[in-house]
């Protein structure tokens, strides 16, 4: 049980646990030992149950635990379903101050009670110190059940609370209230312990929209519009807060970058693209409800072929739904997006690492192909701390502007026409406002020609639009392709499918499987509209699972509709209650699955 | 149809502006409205001011939503770029567009349904965000291109062509802007050419959101007898309160200009805007006061027309972003992206 276990953190939201919780993870993650942790929170500011689970794993598998080993239960109010949750075996550690209602109490784990209210009350004065040193407190009990490095603890806390020198004495007063009364109470380490690893030196502990607001930086962007929103405003936070530290004219003092934050979704998607249309990389950053209202905007600028980046961090629906809780079915309504025939490109980052280099691939695929992108990630990757490889950044790079035609093209041409295809891909180049006289075009949500002129004329106006089309073929083989992993040298019948953050979660299941003698082949798909790898891959595997969480199989319907493959070809495995996926999860039904068959 | 081009030949005796353009210069394509229609005669004012001002017309993008009066950014300068977006939703458009490149001119061309019903919220945050922009509102009380539909800015009792009488109150376009802080409030009149030119003028040099609300008459649908937005009615009750002159910078101030000026406010740029009369108890920058003149004429039944507020101190878009003085998209990329070193040293902070 060393560096191999799970434990879980009850307390109640607004009290200033989240950073208690940080804490603890970064000391985890500083001894190197994989770490990852998942907060589970309210859609409150204060009052209200909140959970924060962190999954040690010297294997370095980083999906959602699907059993606790370890709760701490610091609020009453949920101490039925924290105890609950322990697994056989496992351990409650609870606020001794309160007593322990009887009828929780279970014979099949053990309850280490440890009165951290009474001990900060009697060792502080006012009710907010208190409370927040009452988080410190159970920091210092598991620093001495778990093992952890108390070094680290204490140097993480000297960082914190360098400039607060009162803080900084409280701080350690409370860490040592908890390690102990806990040491001098109770065996410790407990079997599930920490010991020092070195398996995190190359990585770093980011959440998916600070990775991904880098990516806009790193990819020259511009302009940002925005209208806040879990579990996207961090998205666009971090832009800010990264702009100010690197986008500020040293000079002039004067940003060279411009952040709009608009008065709903449907200007924030307006901005976006009147910037795209001025030749700026634009963004903006929502969620669902964000994405039905730039419904009508994302129509004009894919029919008017006008850039932009747009980020979905996915939570749970319908309407306002679950707004603190992660999901992927947004990706039907994200794929053909606006009335009318559309269809759009969306890349699905499955960690904050693929987060920052996909926003780039963004921004490039806009301009290339002239229409907006989707970024579609989710509350789980957007919002958790995860650990991913260091970041990393080629000073090669340079934008993918795409077919622009600058004042020197454009005085040479004869006639411009915007939306005539000239090399055959589907693609007609552009011309910039401001840029010369011969360039001006009028951009138009309503019927044109392939000159930009205004038709109704039937021919005139499939011409166009079937010209989109191509271009969005054009763009399949453009696309990131899917990943696919298999056993070696050993390809199978099964074949499981699926997209996003619940690659974790997928990897961890083929090798569970793989233990368990089954052997399974995996596609994570990277990007819609699928390419031919997607369609061959589906093809070429009898048995098929597409495993995703949502409650419609959603994306089992873009399998279905994109390649023709029947829906009955595939078993969709779904998983959409508002938590990340577990491993666990894939391989009951994978292997219930196949059961049913076998017999 | 900007496809017909007009013949390039050009007439000897064609004036020229600076850029050594004619007026013609600054048409659009053919318009498609109907003969009469308030909007072209907006149209007509628009060339001629721009064409007076020397805006080279490809340094400008003309802004627009959905509706007749939308419509009409076909119908001038076709040499610059246009943007015909979605209902309502210019305004956003435009701020984007103006977030990425702020050397453009940006002139925005929207209805009474478009702006106060449908994009009521995107104007308002328009004004609010000060976009530098001039936004015309062709105001004719009706949605034109749906047939005729009493608009937000249709008056109590105005009566439609079937003789119902509206009877719902009105948005007024310029004491809401007045209201929302917006630092250039003008009204005019399709059909008085003369003075909306020089008012088209001002607010194109305006920094900042200048609207314009023109009264525009829609002869298919809202120029009735019982209407109080046809040609008739406006001609017989409007009062220019404030009519202007606008004396380009580059153009000398002479005695004669000067003249009879009760107030004059210079402009950003240098140019002067210059009060031809206002009535004694009226000050055209006091805000309170603007207001208050506005509505208490109107409740005499009259419309008041002219540049009832200008404000040129107060800091657009851009200067409350603070953004550099050189458009966003003209920034080498070099200058954008922090480079290999300064994400490593980044990464470091988050361990
Ligand atoms: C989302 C949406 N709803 C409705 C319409 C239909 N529509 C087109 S123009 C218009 C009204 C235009 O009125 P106004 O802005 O006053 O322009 P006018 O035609 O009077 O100049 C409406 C409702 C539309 N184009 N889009
Ligand atoms: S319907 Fe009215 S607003 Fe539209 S073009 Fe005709 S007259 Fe003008
Ligand atoms: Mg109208």
């Amino acid at each position: 049980m060393i560096n191999d276990f799970a434990f879980k953190i009850a307390t109640v939201n607004g009290t200033g646990s989240a950073s208690a919780n940080g804490l603890l993870m970064s000391a985890i993650y500083r001894m190197g030992i994989p770490v990852s942790g998942k907060n589970v929170f309210p859609s409150n500011i204060q009052g209200l149950p909140t959970w924060y689970e962190i999954r040690v794993s010297k294997d370095g598998y980083t999906a959602r635990p699907a059993h606790i080993d370890l709760v701490v239960a610091l609020n009453p109010a949920t101490y039925a379903k924290d105890v609950a949750a322990v697994r056989p075996g496992g351990w409650l550690l609870y606020d001794s101050s309160w007593p322990l209602d009887r009828a929780l109490r279970r014979d099949d784990i053990t309850i280490l009670g440890v009165p951290f209210g009474t001990l900060c009350v009697e060792a502080f004065a006012g009710d907010r110190e208190r409370t927040l040193m009452r988080n410190i407190a159970y920091t210092g009990a598991l620093v001495a059940l778990l093992d952890i490095d108390m070094d680290i603890v204490s140097e993480m806390i000297r960082e914190q609370f360098a400039k607060k020198r009162a803080l900084l004495d409280s701080n350690f007063r409370a860490l040592h209230l908890g390690y102990d009364y806990t040491k001098k109470h109770y065996e410790c380490p407990l079997p599930i312990r920490l010991e020092r690893m070195n398996a995190t030196r190359d990585k770093v502990l980011m959440d998916g929209n600070t990775a991904a607001a880098l990516g806009c930086l790193y990819a020259g962007a511009t302009v940002g519009a925005w209208y806040p929103i879990t579990p996207a405003t961090s998205l666009m936070e971090a832009f800010s807060g990264f702009c100010k530290r690197y986008r500020v004219d040293p000079e002039t003092k004067q940003n060279n970058y411009c952040i709009l934050q608009a008065e709903d979704e449907l200007a924030a998607a307006g901005i976006t693209i009147g910037a795209g249309w001025a030749g700026a990389r634009s963004f903006t950053s929502t969620a669902g409800p964000g994405i039905s209202l730039m419904g009508e905007f994302i129509g004009l600028a894919y029919y008017t072929e006008i850039p932009g980046v747009f980020f979905d961090i996915q939570r749970t629906g319908p309407s306002t739904g679950m707004p603190t809780r992660t999901q992927q079915a947004d990706l039907l309504s994200i794929a053909y997006l606006s009335h009318g025939d559309t269809k759009h490109i969306a890349l699905f980052p499955s960690s904050p690492g693929e987060c920052f280099y996909m926003a780039v691939t963004a921004f490039d695929l806009s301009e290339r192909f002239q229409t907006p992108v989707f970024v579609v990630s989710d509350l789980d990757i957007g919002m958790n701390d995860w650990m991913v490889p260091r970041l990393t950044w080629d000073d090669g790079y340079r934008p993918d502007r795409g077919k622009v035609l600058d004042a020197e093209a454009l005085e040479k041409v004869q006639r411009f026409s915007r939306y005539l295809d000239v090399d055959g891909d589907g693609i007609a180049a552009r011309s910039l406002p401001g840029v010369h006289a011969k360039g001006a075009y009028f951009v138009r949500g309503s019927g044109h020609d392939k000159h930009a002129a205004y038709t109704e004329d039937a021919a005139e106006y499939q011409e166009v639009v079937d010209r989109l089309a191509r271009k969005l073929k054009t763009a399949e083989e453009a696309l990131p392709a899917p990943e696919i992993h298999q056993r070696k040298g050993m390809p199978s019948s099964v074949g499981l499918v699926a997209l996003g953050g619940t690659h974790a979660a997928m990897l961890e299941a083929c090798d569970a499987l793989a233990r368990d003698g089954i052997d399974v082949d995996y596609m994570r798909i990277k990007a819609f509209p699928f390419g031919g790898a997607v369609r061959q891959f589906l093809d070429s595997h009898e048995t098929l699972f597409v495993v995703e969480q949502n409650r419609d199989a959603q994306l089992r319907s873009l399998l279905a509709i994109e390649t023709g493959l029947p829906r009955d070809r595939m078993t969709a495995l779904l998983d959409y209650g508002g938590l990340p996926l577990t491993a666990d999860f894939v391989t009951a039904e994978v292997a219930r699955h196949l059961e049913v068959r076998v017999a | 149809m900007t496809s017909i081009q007009k013949p390039p030949v050009r007439h000897p005796s064609l004036q020229v502006n600076a850029l050594g353009l004619t007026r013609r210069d600054y048409e659009g394509a053919m318009s498609t409205l109907c003969a009469g229609c308030g909007h072209d005669s907006v149209t007509a004012a628009i060339v001629q001011a721009f064409y007076e001002l020397d805006v080279p017309p490809h340094r400008a993008a003309k802004m627009s939503g959905i509706g007749c009066s939308s419509k009409t950014t076909a119908y001038f300068m076709r040499q610059s770029h246009g943007f015909n977006s979605v209902h309502g939703r210019m305004p956003s458009v435009a701020s984007g567009a103006n977030a990425a490149n702020r050397d453009l001119v940006y002139i925005g061309i929207s209805g009474d349904g478009d702006s106060l019903s449908i994009g009521l919220g995107q104007l308002c945050h328009a004004i609010r965000r000060n976009v530098d922009m001039l936004y015309v509102l062709e105001n004719n009380g009706v949605y034109g291109l749906t047939k005729g539909q009493f608009s937000a800015s249709a008056d109590v009792g105005s009566k439609s062509k079937r003789g119902e009488a509206n009877v719902q109150r009105p948005i007024d376009p310029v004491l809401l802007a007045l209201s929302l802080g917006a630092t250039f409030v003008a009204r005019g009149f399709s059909g008085d050419k003369t003075r909306l030119v020089p008012m088209l003028k001002a607010g194109l040099r305006h920094k900042g959101f200048a609207l314009i609300d023109v009264i525009s008459p829609c002869v298919s649908f809202n120029d009735h007898e019982g209407s109080t937005k046809s040609y008739r009615f406006t001609r017989e009750n409007y009062h220019d309160v404030a009519p202007v002159d606008f004396v380009p910078l580059q153009r000398e101030i002479t005695a004669e200009t000067e003249a009879g000026a009760s107030v004059s406010v210079t402009m950003h740029d240098g140019s002067i805007v210059r009060f031809r009369e206002v009535p004694s108890d009226y000050d055209p920058t006091d805000r309170d006061a603007a207001y208050a003149h506005v509505r208490a004429r109107q409740e005499r039944g009259e419309i008041v027309t002219g540049l009832l507020y200008i404000d040129e101190q107060s800091a657009d878009m851009h200067e409350t972003a603070n953004t550099v003085a050189r458009p966003l998209v003209d920034l080498p990329y070099e200058s954008l992206c922090p480079g290999r070193a300064a994400l490593d040293e980044l990464m470091d902070e988050y361990r």
